[in-house]
Order: structure tokens, then C-alpha cells, then sequence
């Protein structure tokens, strides 16, 4: 009887478990695709493994969508360290000064527009953004990622990754400005600045 | 008052509300009076909101598949 009992109540932690993460697989995988590039199904596997294990500590489920996301991040993080870290060369020079809105008004690519900054955001769609954010140093891109598309707060992503949040919140503007240079360079690099580059 | 090379490297930490109270009253002293950076002020909105906007949720029916088998494992290990 109490043996019964414990098998029901597996049975139904199971399925509330499956609802959670089937409602969140997309966005998982969404994210871990920004954070570890086409190794991303892996990290989600790993994530929902880590997560089947832990759920029944899980206290609240209203929560289940901050906790997964924080079990992936932590799958992440084992990726990256278990992984041989390539060199990651990129030029820093002057890259905190770089202002993107500037650029655009100096080169004022399409001189037809009355609203060209918008009109430049405009030019890139979701596999530009996902090559531009791949092509940033993952010291830099993962706050971007975690604060600007996953809603973290920065202090959140310093607790999660174990680092202070001076050093977090210096890494998040340096990812920023990486992320306007580069946004400016694939620009250039693929012909988006002119006008009627994209329909 | 700061420079609007000063402004410029503080906005983004001004919108995220992590700058010092004495350096988001320069920087507000400074936006009161320059319109470029008040420009960068709007930009710098734009953009937040265009990395937010790409967040792409799209999953592709192969790996959906594969990891709801994944589920299932895990449902049969109940």
C-alpha cells in the first residue's frame, strides 16, 4: 500500500515535470544556442537530465522556469570548462569608446532615411544577430546574452557564474560595445548599407 | 560637467540603473543640455530592445523530437 502510494506520487512528480520542461524546451534551446553555439542540443539534454534528477527538491513550480534556465546555465558553464578553450583573439582597442550611433549618424548610410539608426537595426535578421553574437569572446557574450534576451539581472548573472559584480557589470559594457562594432562591421562585411539591401 | 565621451561610456549602465546616484546626476545634468547624446540615450534604448526582440525560440522539429524522446526516458526511469 505505502508502496503504492510512493510509485503515484513518482508518477505524478514525473508528469508535472514533462509539462515544465516541454513548455520551456524551445526557450532552453533558444538560449543555449546564443550561449554554446551547435553544441546547444547537448547542453538542453544535459540540463533536462540534471533537472529530472533535482526536480523533486524543486520547491516552488512556480519557479520552474528561473530554475531550469539556472540549471542550464550551469550545463553551460561545464561545457565551456570541460571543453579545450580556444584562444579568442578580438581587438579591444578603443572598443569602449565605440559608439554605434555615432557611426551610423558620421556615415549616414542611407541618406534618403529620416530615421537611419532604425532603418540600420532593420537590415539584420535573427541568423545576422545569432553570426554576430557567435563571432563575440564568450567572456563577453554570455552576459549580453543572459542579461538582454534571457532578462537576468546582472547581479543574478555574477551569482550564477561566481563572479563580482564590478568584473560582471565591466563585461557586460564591453560585451555591449563588441556587439554595436561588430553589428557596424557585418554590416559593411555583407552589404547591408545601402538602401533596398534587404526587401 | 562630463564629457559626452564620458556620458556615452556611462548610458547603457545609466538605463540599466547600476550607475552611482552622483553619476546619474551627471550624466542627467549632461543629457539636459546635449541633444547628440540624448540621441545615443534612444539608441541605446533601440538597441536593448532589438537584442530582446531576437531572442528566437524557434525549435526545429528534429531536435524537438530528439529531446522529447529524451522525456520519455526520463518519464519511463519514474
Amino acid at each position: 500500500m505505502r508502496e503504492h502510494a510512493r510509485t503515484d506520487s513518482q508518477a505524478a512528480s514525473g508528469e508535472r515535470f514533462r509539462a515544465l520542461a516541454e513548455r520551456e524546451l524551445a526557450r532552453l534551446y533558444g538560449l543555449a544556442r546564443r550561449l554554446v553555439g551547435e553544441e546547444a542540443e547537448d547542453v538542453v539534454q544535459e540540463c533536462l537530465l540534471r533537472a529530472y534528477r533535482s526536480f523533486p527538491r524543486l520547491e516552488s513550480e512556480a519557479a520552474g522556469r528561473t530554475w531550469l534556465t539556472s540549471i542550464l546555465v550551469n550545463c553551460c558553464r561545464d561545457h565551456w570548462r570541460a571543453r579545450a578553450r580556444r584562444v579568442e583573439i578580438v581587438e579591444l582597442e578603443g572598443v569602449d569608446e565605440f559608439s554605434l550611433f555615432r557611426k551610423i549618424a558620421d556615415e549616414d548610410p542611407f541618406p534618403y532615411s529620416d530615421s537611419v539608426h532604425l532603418d540600420f537595426l532593420h537590415q539584420f535578421d535573427a541568423d545576422d544577430v545569432r553570426a554576430i553574437l557567435a563571432s563575440l569572446p564568450e567572456l563577453y557574450r554570455v552576459p549580453l546574452v543572459l542579461v538582454h534576451m534571457a532578462g537576468y539581472q546582472v547581479k543574478e548573472v555574477a551569482f550564477e557564474l561566481g563572479v563580482p559584480l564590478g568584473t560582471m557589470l565591466a563585461r557586460l559594457h564591453r560585451g555591449r560595445k563588441l556587439f554595436e562594432r561588430e553589428l557596424w562591421s557585418y554590416a559593411e562585411r555583407h552589404e547591408l548599407l545601402k538602401e533596398g539591401a534587404r526587401p | 560637467m562630463i564629457t559626452c565621451a564620458d556620458a556615452v561610456r556611462q548610458l547603457w549602465d545609466y538605463l540599466d540603473g547600476v550607475v552611482e546616484e552622483s553619476e546619474r546626476a551627471l550624466v542627467e545634468e549632461h543629457l539636459a543640455f546635449c541633444r547628440r547624446c540624448c540621441g545615443e540615450l534612444e539608441f541605446a534604448e533601440e538597441l536593448r530592445a532589438f537584442l530582446a526582440a531576437h531572442v528566437d525560440d524557434e525549435l526545429p522539429p528534429d531536435v524537438r523530437t530528439r529531446l522529447t524522446s529524451t522525456l520519455d526516458e526520463l518519464g519511463g526511469a519514474a
